[in-house]
């Protein structure tokens, strides 16, 4: 099928707003006798609050109030009240409920003021007083308590064994066991959390960072007591979340608490430092041990991970189960348990799980392809499934092979010498590593609006959010393409709860979610455009069969006969409607569900240097190849997928929270030493799309790409790391000191 | 963030009086390590002199064929200066491999030499630090100090001076003029910045109410074989794990003289001339380079997490001359 719009390179729609600083992002909002919160965070990690003293602070002119768990007490108790569509199973956490401290940079205490500086200063004059409990924040001490992960929260699938992997790992010819260590990562979008709260007596109106309007207005509203239309969430622009929005942050609470109370409108942002206090990326060990025959078929799959939660949420990810689908294997055990810690409840960070398991799942692979002495490559298809065997479905479409085919051609994988240490550029040696990635093509129900004006303009609406991936712009195009109008006509309103309700933007299931809501409001409107086409008897088109007309650049015509045609415009003011105007929904086909396993794919190639003597890591080159169905908009896509591998490059060679078991606290807190790659470490990245075409996955044929493009690239540079140099680092990030296995000096046991 | 006083100066004089008067009050240029922890709570001034319209922005040859940097002179400036290329060629290397270009475009001279360390705990007010709160303990001792000192350390503290700038200065012998209430005086580099040892509070030696005005370089024969070198996470925008200033005067192949200062390893830039001495007279190679390095680090003691510095520092020494070698 030709297109106009779909699957067309447009530029975002909201990138002239953005570049020239018009887009205004939740903090950017002025309102008249706006007044500012400055949060306190807890010291300690664990304990009691035994005083706290804010005399200094009420005493300077301009503090309005100090709140804290001392003062607030008109919310419910009930934790039900404050769950949220992304919690775990649980307890979550309530702000000023007690004097318990649960997790260290706990708020405790909200300074209101005249101005943000008053405030910031305000809060450095209260004294808070705390009766320190013993805690516990090292998941490798406490791998004893280790338990089964429940149930329960929104894309968790408890992990399913097949076989007998332990007899199949004792009788096999080749086998490999390894065991891997993730520290937690904080999520650090650039744009802080930050909430403006105004109630005006009868309606709150919330101006928020989130990838959720209505899971803000659904939270609001159970703990204030607030009908859900009398709060209204708005949300224009975020500036990167990467799932940090998923669950109400600190600021959202704070903000309304002090507005409702103070009558007055309140701004109350999170600083760097207090972006560490809230959920992360859980830390993991893994335990894999991998066999296969001698002929190189996977005959057992052996994964057991240990992830942390908090000991009042019980965060769960799918982190083992991508090692039972994405290669043929009889026996496979898996195991995924849960320690308890005093630290916040860890939360989705893009591709939640699958960047962890697959990491680990993939250099095990390596490992044991080196034992075989086989290409890790051609080990990868010989043990290459087209069905699902958790599930004994077959994928509804999985073109992985031909990302393995166009990666390795574009990449020059036919050149790699299996042996390690085998490729030099002076000082550096040269590697190469390879890594498959799988993540869910999931769709949710969304509604959405279309309004076509007589003037020939089209809004379409819906409550989602665009935290940099170019949600305005692919249903822009979506709009465009469907109705047969100019892309100029065509606006797309999101992050607003008037708008009509769409899912939680995450999981890669936007463009699938909201963009079928699109497709599906817009044939509404075009099928009354035809009928008042063929009804109205001015029009041309009167009583033709409306099934032969196409609807072009706003001109309603038959493709048989051009002798004839009329515009949009036209023929609604023939038809005397000045506007159209249209509600619909859209949602999974559960039947297709039943029958297909639904997953994007992807295959990353990865070059790296390795300085011989220094130990340092430069990635030089990265093919990544994807198979995600339709791609709407190669440009935006392409886009994610980069953002994708360099975060994957984060992952695999810098980033890390470093947590100080004396505090129970994360201790590098800002964005100079919490470490993501700047320009200089980002070389060459190559994006290619194969084609896939997928007509059950949902009607537009897409998968998303938010996630599909990190989940390989850490397995892909770690196996390249040991291509290079013959070291296996299995604990990441990879910095020098582990390449070069300078002796590890544990006697410091409060880092590990 | 606390209240303050601020004050604008043009005159050198004027500047050395507007401190007078008040408990806690400092300069302010670029301001790109104050702010930060003046917003952290670390830094509580009641009042600042702001000094960037003092004429001390120029940069200078002397009399003797050495040059004067002006203390309010940026680091790019510095950098990127003819002369200081010419004549002082590592000195630009060691100023670019540090912070960031924005960062270069706002920081100045004098300021660089008043970097405060990026010790975790210094930073953050909920953890003991002696540097920050004396008598109150370190926690990077026992704690995360993958960034830490391996050098020079005291029970009291095992921070790290952060300046890459600071480490040519130290390697080229450069001298720190200052002028406060008491006159002016000259302090050579070397005694400039402090070990911790019972007073982690104090970075350096100069006194309450003394501004630096400019640092002066003598003249350098290390204009060929020079070699900055920053090992580091990432390749921008990160503080040296270790950083080497090598430098070398050849005769033919025998060392005529021979420069070594270290970052990222110690309190101050650690130099150690009679390492240095040990081999002058001797043949520039990587075994003899190789011998300097196990000389300097001889003492070198780790405490954890950066054990692997020591190593990591010997191997960064002999790839640093290797490449000053290879200069001409």
């Amino acid at each position: 099928m030709t297109t106009k719009y779909i699957g067309k390179p447009a530029s975002r729609v909201d990138g002239l707003e953005k570049v020239t600083g018009k887009a205004r992002y939740s903090a950017d909002f002025k309102v008249e006798g706006l007044t500012y919160g400055f949060i306190v965070s807890s010291s300690i990690a664990k304990g009691k609050i035994t005083s706290i003293d804010s005399s200094r602070a009420l005493a300077l002119e301009g503090v309005l109030q100090v709140f804290t768990h001392e003062n607030v007490r008109n919310l419910p108790w009930f934790k039900l009240r404050y769950t949220d569509m992304d919690a775990p199973s649980g307890t979550p956490f309530r702000p000023f409920y007690d004097n318990t401290i649960r997790f260290s940079m706990q708020p405790v205490a909200l300074v209101i003021a005249e101005t943000f500086e008053l405030a910031r200063y305000a809060s450095s004059l209260i004294k808070v007083e705390y009766d320190k409990e013993t805690y516990t924040t090292s998941l490798y001490k406490n791998l004893s308590k280790s338990f089964k992960a429940p149930k329960g929260k929104i894309g968790y699938v408890p992990p399913k064994s097949r076989g007998n992997a332990d007899a199949a790992y004792q009788d096999a010819a080749f086998k490999i066991q390894a065991e891997y260590k993730h520290s937690a990562e904080h999520h650090n979008p650039m744009e802080l959390f930050s909430t403006t709260a105004i109630w005006d007596n009868e309606k709150l109106t919330v101006y928020d960072k989130t990838q959720g309007v209505s899971n803000c207005q659904f939270y609001i509203g159970n703990i204030f007591g607030l009908a859900y239309k009398d709060v209204r969430i708005i949300s224009p622009y975020v500036g990167g979340a990467f799932g940090s929005g998923l669950r109400p942050q600190h600021q959202l609470f704070m903000a309304v608490l002090a507005a409702l109370e103070l009558k007055r409108p309140v701004k109350v942002g999170l600083t760097r430092q207090q972006m560490f206090s809230f959920g992360h990326r859980p830390a993991t060990l893994q335990k894999l041990a991998l066999s296969a025959s001698p002929e190189g078929t996977l005959e057992s799959v052996r994964h057991e991970a240990y992830s942390e939660t908090s000991q009042f949420e019980n965060y769960t990810e799918v982190i083992v189960n991508w090692s039972a689908t994405m290669y043929a294997c009889e026996n496979v055990e898996l195991k995924y348990e849960l320690v308890k810690l005093d630290t916040f409840t860890p939360l989705d960070m893009r591709a939640p799980g699958a960047v962890t398991g697959v990491h680990a799942m993939e250099s095990a692979m390596d490992e044991l392809a080196f034992e075989l002495k086989m290409d890790p490559l051609i080990f990868r298809l010989k043990n290459y499934t087209d069905e699902d065997q958790v599930n004994e479905k077959p994928f509804s479409s999985k073109e992985l092979v031909a990302c393995y085919r166009e990666g390795a051609e574009k990449f020059g994988w036919a050149a790699r010498n299996v042996e390690p240490r085998s490729m030099r550029d002076g000082k550096n040696l040269v590697g190469w590593g390879v890594a498959t990635a799988a993540w869910d093509a999931n769709q949710m129900p969304s509604r959405a609006k279309a309004l076509l004006s007589i003037d020939g303009k089209l809004v379409v609406s819906s409550g989602t959010s665009d935290i940099g991936t170019g949600t305005y712009t692919i249903m822009t195009q979506i709009a465009a393409e469907i109705l047969g109008i100019a892309i100029e006509n065509v606006t797309f309103k999101l992050g607003d709860t008037n708008l009509p309700l769409a899912p939680l933007e995450g999981g890669s299931w936007t463009a699938a979610s909201v963009g079928s809501a699109v497709k599906t409001v817009c044939e509404d409107v075009r099928k009354i455009l035809l009928k008042h086409a063929v009804k109205t008897k001015a029009s041309p088109f009167y009583q033709y069969d409306s099934t032969k007309l196409q609807i072009d650049s706003g001109e309603i015509f038959d493709p048989n006969d051009s002798s004839k045609g009329v515009s949009v415009t036209e023929i609604m003011r023939l038809a005397g409607v000045n506007s159209i105007e249209e509600t619909s929904t859209s949602g999974p086909n559960p039947l297709v569900g039943r029958k297909y396993t639904m997953n994007s794919h992807a295959a990353v190639f990865a070059e790296v240097k390795v300085d011989e003597d220094l130990g340092t890591v430069d990635v030089t080159r990265v093919v990544c190849a994807v198979a995600a169905g339709k791609i709407l908009n190669p440009k935006t896509a392409r886009s994610q997928i980069l953002g994708g591998v360099v975060w994957g490059i984060s992952k695999a060679l810098e980033e890390e929270s470093k947590l100080d078991h004396q505090y129970g606290r994360f201790m590098n807190h800002n964005l100079s030493e919490y470490h993501v790659p700047v320009n200089k470490d980002i070389n060459d990245i190559e994006v290619i799309f194969v084609e896939e075409k997928d007509d059950v996955v949902n009607p537009l044929g897409v998968k998303g790409v938010g996630e599909i493009g990190i989940i390989g690239v850490a397995g892909a540079i770690a196996n390249a790391v040991f291509h290079a140099t013959g070291v296996r680092v299995r604990n990441l990030p990879i910095t020098m000191d582990k390449v070069l296995q300078i002796a590890e000096d544990d006697r410091n046991q409060v880092a590990v | 963030m606390n209240n303050f006083s601020y004050n604008k100066v043009t005159e050198v004089a004027e500047a050395v009086a507007d401190l007078t008067g008040h408990t806690n009050a400092r300069f302010i240029a670029g301001g790109t390590n104050l702010l930060d922890l003046m917003k952290e709570n670390v830094a509580k001034p009641d009042h600042l002199t702001d000094i960037n319209k003092l004429a001390l922005a120029g940069i200078e040859a002397t009399e003797d064929g050495g040059l004067s940097l002006g203390a309010l002179a940026t680091n790019a400036d510095t950098a990127w200066n003819e002369l200081v290329e010419q004549k002082y060629p590592l000195l630009s290397q060691a100023i670019l491999a540090g912070a960031s270009p924005q960062l270069r475009n706002m920081a100045t001279n004098g300021g660089n030499l008043f970097q405060r360390t990026r010790c975790y705990y210094f930073y953050d007010t909920a953890t003991a630090c002696n540097k920050r709160e004396p008598g109150s303990g370190c926690s990077a001792i026992n704690g995360i100090n993958r960034i830490h000192a391996i050098l020079g350390t005291s029970e009291h503290c095992i921070a790290t001076h952060p300046s890459d700038m600071c480490v040519a200065l130290a390697a080229l012998n450069a001298k720190v003029n200052v002028t406060g209430p008491y006159g002016d005086r000259v302090i050579e580099f070397r005694d400039f910045h402090r070990l911790p040892g019972d007073t982690p509070h104090l970075d350096n030696n100069v006194q309450d109410g003394e501004l630096v005005t400019s640092i002066d370089l003598p003249p350098s024969n290390f204009t060929q074989h020079f070699h900055y070198l920053k090992v580091r996470e990432r390749q921008s925008y990160a503080f040296a794990l270790v950083s080497v200033a090598a430098a070398l005067e050849l005769d033919g192949n025998v060392i005529k003289d021979i420069r070594l200062a270290l970052g990222g390893v110690a309190h101050k830039p650690w130099r150690d001339r009679s390492c240095e001495e040990a081999f002058i007279g001797q043949e520039a190679t990587e075994a003899n380079f190789r011998a300097l390095a196990e000389k300097i680090l001889a003492d070198a003691k780790g405490y954890g997490s950066n054990t692997f510095k020591i190593d990591l520092a010997k191997r960064a020494i002999v790839r640093a001359f290797s490449e000053a070698l290879k200069n001409n």
